[in-house]
């Protein structure tokens, strides 16, 4: 063990530099990689950063980031959801068909949240008091959500939904709904999950679960309560998807599960849990829809952009055990 | 005689610490040889160099005169050195012939497994071995702790060795089955097989082997022919004489009593303790590995809430069936392990010295971060916690710092009883001057302390009163003047084997301290 001197004391604001890039290193790479992004494919065509572009790519891709934060959380906790894509796809429906037959609009936006709430806390009780993985829970939920759904529908389109209902659509000062829903909650979350006993909770649950339980944390009711916050987002979520265009195709929208995952893994998140931000996992949410758009104008097939994300995932990872290994 | 085995001036470090220091020995052919120490003594690395796990800094090993150097435990095997460790390692959903041979099994002529002649051998092993009873085809999960020691002796054996080493294999026994392995090992030496055996129960040590080596600190202080040497001499060789100023325990008048157990119960791992503790008083629980000390613990604190008995705190009784109900009775858990349970390792200083308290110094659902602030800053200057300030993530910290941390966490939910469970396991010799210096002050300030320790000198340096426990009982209890190495040592080891070892010559000063 080495003594430090006192006179080390005089560098404290280098310390906290430190420290605050060990916290927050995975956010400023995919802040950079955003800008250099914007910047770069703005100078090889600046239709990429005009305000249409911007704005149909945050409609397009908000609730994807919003879902993510839900995901953070859960992923933090040790945990996993691979149902939230399914949970979105049904939600949505719900939501949509609610308001095609003529219920009150907050009804239509509510009820499709309280639902999702219910369902994740019911897979929260799995997970915290009947001790199924959560993997295996979600996995059985995914498969219930998704033929549930078809069965249901038969994938039909849902259209004819009032205007009033079209919450992605609403404009503030020009710009969309869902920026300020994306912002806000992103916000809210990240002061919650840093400044809250839960979020500490979850934190420590995900980081050591026996020394959080020692401790005299009730990790069983956290978990729940993680997975029901969880639900309340794929609500949120699933009622901007289903308000951005003026249909909704009542199936599940193809991968969302694993798209979700990836923004919160990229977004520094790690699969074994306990560290991580949803700041993270909103700019990385971001930066794939950037991706995604910026694909098209540079005349690249955009179904590059999976391949993109893999190609992410593994990046992260292998940075994220460089840093572990060098801590 | 010729030596089988022989090391010379073997050196091992870890890092800074130097936990091997020019150590030598020896293994003849037809021999028990015992090794003896306290916990940390560096008996488990030496055997682990002799083995293949490890390799030596310095010195060397020579086996049948020849010097070798083992990459692999399995090149060790193939030399004939085998293994039976105390965590037995065997594979659960296999058979008993299958564990045996596993990695070096009898194959037909295509290729295939031989399974008659796997289970012949099996059979051939076992009976050799006096357990005709054991049947070859059963899965090794559904077998005793005893029945499966004797799986992996077997084991051993299949690989030709010459040389068994044994880590504490009776630790996990019942006296009967402790008995019948130590006549295994006896047909083991008279087939000309050399043992090192490695244990903590004397009685046992007197009843079987032909010379004892004592490492103490990791270095070596002697090796004696049995019949040379007494209980006493062991105890001594062991623990050394230098323990009092070591200890900066303060002489204090207890107060009141605090915490008080009532006949509690844990399954079978704890049975029918009683005791208390008194504000200002550290009382020491000595003991084995395995004596039930950390699991009485884990009840008080209501990790493995009791299945019978009573808790009583201030002379009222309480329920304790979860930690967080000991926390809010104000009992304090420094665990044994602080790496699995004591940390939340990738959080920061701060965020692990304020995690028990978050609801007290939360606000509406927010936690106030100055408060949280000053709380980390006077830990660190309190504890003399060694870090670049609470931002730092505790898994950079060393281990004394860590259990400073783990200390600091669980003082500021201003305890009145503090269990502190092995405080100072695998920290450097400062740090532990410092931790003691801590529990110590804790002490005076009126804290209750109930401490668990495997480090006799430090049972003996710290605490008020001495309770020494063994399967899962107290058997003894001293006032600090009356707490001897030799008088605790005794009690702590004094074989529930030992009505049946005629040949153990127990009954030294203090034995009798029932």
């Amino acid at each position: 063990m080495t003594t430090e001197t006192p006179a080390l004391s005089r560098l404290v604001p280098v310390r906290r530099w430190k420290s605050f890039f060990e916290s927050y290193g995975q956010e400023f790479v995919i802040l950079a990689a955003l800008v250099v992004l914007f910047v770069g494919v703005g100078f090889y065509n600046p239709r990429f950063i005009s305000a249409n572009n911007l704005t149909s790519m945050f409609v397009g891709n908000a609730y994807i980031a919003i879902a993510a934060i839900g995901m953070s959380m859960v992923i933090i906790s040790g945990n996993i959801d691979v149902s939230v894509g399914s949970l979105i796809g049904v939600l949505g429906t719900i939501s949509g068909t609610m308001a095609v037959n003529g219920y009150p609009v907050i009804l239509c936006w509510l009820v499709p949240v309280l639902i999702g709430m219910v369902i994740n806390a019911g897979v929260g009780v799995l997970v915290a008091y009947v001790k199924i993985p959560s993997i295996v829970v979600t996995l059985g939920m995914l498969s219930i959500l998704k033929g549930g759904l078809i069965s249901v529908t038969g994938g039909a389109w849902i259209s004819g939904m009032p205007p009033e209902f079209m919450i992605a659509q609403f404009r503030l000062f020009g710009l969309p709904s869902s920026v300020y829903f994306m912002v806000v909650l992103t916000a809210l979350a990240a002061l919650w999950m840093k400044y809250s006993p839960f979020g500490r909770a979850i934190y420590a649950i995900g980081g050591n679960p026996e020394a959080a339980r020692v401790t005299g944390i009730r990790i069983q009711p956290a978990i729940v309560g993680v997975f029901t916050i969880h639900g309340m987002f794929a609500g949120i979520a699933a009622i901007l998807f289903a308000t951005q265009l003026q249909v909704i195709q009542s199936t599940v929208p193809p991968n969302l599960e694993l798209t979700v995952i990836t923004a919160s893994v990229v977004g520094g998140v790690s699969i074994l849990g306990g560290t991580g931000t949803v700041i993270g996992s909103t700019l990385a949410a971001i930066l794939f829809a950037a991706i995604g758009s910026s694909l098209v104008f540079l005349n690249i097939s955009a179904y590059w952009l999976r391949a993109v994300q893999g190609l992410m995932i593994l990046a992260t990872v292998l940075a994220d055990m460089a840093r572990r290994r060098r801590i | 005689m010729s030596n089988l085995l022989e090391v010379s001036g073997v050196s091992k470090s870890f890092g800074p610490v130097k936990v091997l220091k020019e150590i030598s020995f020896d293994v003849r052919p037809g021999e028990v040889h015992a090794l003896l120490g306290e916990n940390g003594a560096g008996k488990s690395t030496l055997i682990k160099i002799v083995a293949g796990v490890i390799n030596a800094d310095e010195g060397e090993v020579r086996l049948e005169g020849k010097a070798v150097r083992f990459a692999s435990p399995r090149e060790a095997a193939a030399h004939g050195i085998a293994t039976v460790y105390q965590e037995l390692l065997l594979f659960p959903d296999l058979t008993v012939a299958e564990n045996i041979y596993l990695g070096h099994a009898p194959k037909t002529r295509w290729g295939a497994l031989d399974w008659n002649a796997m289970r012949a051998g099996a059979r051939a092993l076992l009976d050799s071995l006096d357990s005709p009873d054991l049947d070859v085809d059963t899965t090794v999960g559904k077998l005793s702790v005893a029945n499966r020691q004797r799986v992996e002796i077997a084991k051993a054996l299949s690989h030709d060795a010459k040389l068994v080493i044994m880590d504490e294999p009776t630790a996990a026994l019942a006296d009967a089955d402790a008995r019948r392995l130590m006549d295994v090992v006896k047909r083991l030496r008279d087939r000309g097989v050399g043992i090192i055996y490695v244990s903590h129960r004397l009685p046992e040590i007197f009843a079987l082997a032909d010379r004892v080596t004592v490492l103490r600190d990791g270095t070596y202080v002697g090796t004696k022919p049995i019949g040379e040497v007494t209980e006493g001499d062991l105890v001594s060789m062991m623990v050394g004489r230098a323990i009092d100023h070591l200890f900066p325990k303060v002489d204090t008048t207890p107060g009141e009593t605090i915490l008080e157990v009532k006949n509690l119960s844990y399954r079978n791992t704890v049975n029918d303790i009683s005791l208390t503790v008194r504000a200002g008083e550290i009382v020491g629980i000595a003991g084995l590995i395995g004596a039930g000390r950390t699991e009485l613990a884990l009840t008080i604190f209501g990790i493995t809430p009791a299945t019978s008995g009573e808790i009583l705190i201030d002379g009222k009784p309480v329920t304790i069936s979860s930690p967080d109900d000991a926390r809010r009775l104000k009992i304090a858990y420094v665990p044994e392990d602080r790496g699995s349970q004591g940390l939340i390792r990738p959080q920061t200083v701060r965020e692990n010295v304020s995690l028990a308290i978050l609801d007290r110094i939360a606000r509406a659902f927010v936690v106030d971060r100055r408060q949280e602030g000053s709380l980390a800053r006077q830990a660190i200057e309190r504890f003399g916690i060694r870090t670049r300030g609470p931002e730092q993530r505790v898994k950079q910290l060393s281990g004394g710092n860590q259990q400073k941390v783990v200390l600091a966490k669980w003082i500021a939910t201003e305890p009145r009883v503090l269990i502190m469970d092995e405080p100072t396991r695998g920290i450097d010799v400062g740090a532990k001057a410092e931790i003691h210096a801590l529990m110590s002050r804790l002490a005076g300030q009126g804290l209750a302390v109930l401490m668990i320790s495997s480090e006799l000198p430090e049972v003996l340096g710290m605490s008020d009163r001495v309770l020494v426990m063994r399967g899962g009982r107290i058997v003894a209890q001293f006032d600090r003047k009356d707490a001897t190495p030799d008088a605790v040592g005794a009690a702590m080891t004094a074989a529930k084997a030992g009505a049946s070892l005629e040949s153990a010559p127990l009954g030294f000063k203090g034995a009798a301290a029932l």
